[in-house]
């Protein structure tokens, strides 16, 4: 059975936070560059929907692009970093640094509402407060974990005892 | 005895000690990768080790930095040898079976858990941050080890004996976790640094009350053996970096 309070979509303070601070913003149109650069490992996610984009400034006429890494050794960083580079140049700008910043630390409230459905959408359950994500295939809420990291450093391994579809949880940190 | 490092900023050298913490630790559980008892345990002890890795970066950059002597955290990662190593010994001790890796795994979790949670108050911003960002993931890796090791503990008499016996070995390497050289204690007293002494009462409490529900004892032992953070190491630590520091050391410079 689907739990209807899960597929609610709320705004949590973090992502609110977030939201206000880009609306805020007097560069709205590099952010919105930027909503086409996606993460390597997550097909269709963009860095904004994961919430590891933080900031676009431009500071003597240099672009200052802050970014924070979801775990602190996940590979996937320097691959945005150059995906980002390579967005703004061909949006037609020049000087572009990318600061990878560690606090404040990357955590999963930061991640959209949007970026939630998209998990589900591809087959990977968006982080849930008691760390029991329904299946994303079949909605069962009948599931239990095989193991505590999957494919990434960011997501579990579970599996769902109705439609038995194994899957990969977006775990909440 | 003499202090290694005793040139160095009592800052670049705390840094350096738990870059090396992180890196050799890594290493050590990264040397599961495809051999791991099957595919999941082997994919989530290189996870765990690239949690390491990316700790170990962190505090290397730092480290490099605030040396400002032009070394990258590469110099200091692969440049360096065994005695100038200073990671506590703990971490850098063999693989062992699965039970061992587990244990130690087990005992250093809950460490780190008492350990990032006050480092976070660091008056220093970037160790701070750091800390915030591994107590995190530390926190996870608890909630993975805590049931490997009451699943071994309770599981066959084979199992139960190789956790036995890991901490059997283990426990003359504990002491040193909490023991503070004068460099770090100036720091904590700067509130820099966390006075490693004080967390000991708790994480004994822990590890005893985790341990004695499936009827295990963790006794206190004589002897404590010590002497990482001055470069002193057992005998395993060389030939760990000549693995770990093979390319770099053939092939001086050599990128990916």
């Amino acid at each position: 059975m689907t739990n209807l309070a899960k597929t609610i979509p709320t705004v949590n303070p973090v992502y609110a936070q977030r939201r206000k601070f880009r609306a805020d913003s007097e560069f709205g149109q590099l952010w919105d560059i930027l909503d086409d650069v996606c993460d390597p490992e997550l097909p269709g996610l963009t860095i904004w929907d994961l919430g590891v984009l933080q900031d676009v400034t431009i500071q003597d006429s240099q672009i200052l692009v802050t970014i924070t890494p979801t775990y602190s050794g996940c590979p996937a960083v320097d691959a945005m970093s150059a995906d980002i580079i390579s967005a703004l140049k061909s949006a037609g700008y020049e000087q572009i640094k990318v600061h990878v910043a560690l606090s404040p630390a990357w955590g999963t409230d930061m991640i959209s509402p949007a970026g939630k459905q998209h998990l589900a959408a591809i087959h990977i359950a968006p982080p849930q407060p008691d760390d029991e994500p329904d299946c994303p295939v079949c909605g069962s809420h009948n599931t239990q974990v095989l193991s505590q990291f999957g494919s990434t450093a960011c997501k579990a391994l579970h599996r769902c005892d109705d439609c038995f579809e194994t899957f990969d949880y977006f775990k909440r940190l | 005895m003499n202090q290694l490092n005793a040139d160095k900023t009592p800052l670049f050298r705390f840094l350096l000690g738990l870059a090396d913490d992180s890196v050799v630790l890594s290493h050590r559980l990264s040397e599961w990768c495809s051999n791991g008892p099957y595919l999941e345990e082997d994919i989530a002890l290189s996870n765990v080790a690239l949690d390491y890795i990316g700790r170990a970066r962190m505090f290397y950059q730092y480290a490099a930095q605030i040396e400002g002597e032009g070394r990258s955290e590469d110099d200091l990662a692969y440049l360096r040898d065994e005695r100038q190593f200073t990671n506590l010994l703990i971490h850098e001790l063999p693989k062992g079976d699965f039970g061992f890796t587990m244990v130690r795994q087990f005992l250093l979790d809950a460490f780190y858990k008492l350990y990032l949670a006050k480092l976070v108050d660091s008056n220093d911003e970037t160790i701070a941050a750091i800390a915030s960002k591994a107590i995190k993931e530390t926190q996870y890796h608890l909630k993975r080890s805590e049931p490997w090791i009451r699943q071994l503990s309770e599981g066959t008499d084979e199992s139960r004996q190789r956790i036995v016996r890991a901490l059997d070995e283990l426990k003359d390497f504990v002491g040193e976790l909490f023991e503070m050289l004068p460099f770090e204690t100036e720091l904590a007293e700067q509130g820099i640094a966390v006075d490693r002494a004080s967390l000991q009462a708790d994480w004994d409490a822990y590890i005893q009350g985790f341990l004695a529900q499936s009827d295990i004892e963790f006794g206190d032992s004589k002897l404590q053996i010590r002497g990482g953070r001055n470069g002193i190491h057992t005998e395993h630590l060389g030939h760990m970096l000549s693995e770990m520091q093979y390319v770099q050391r053939t092939y001086p410079g050599m990128q990916w």
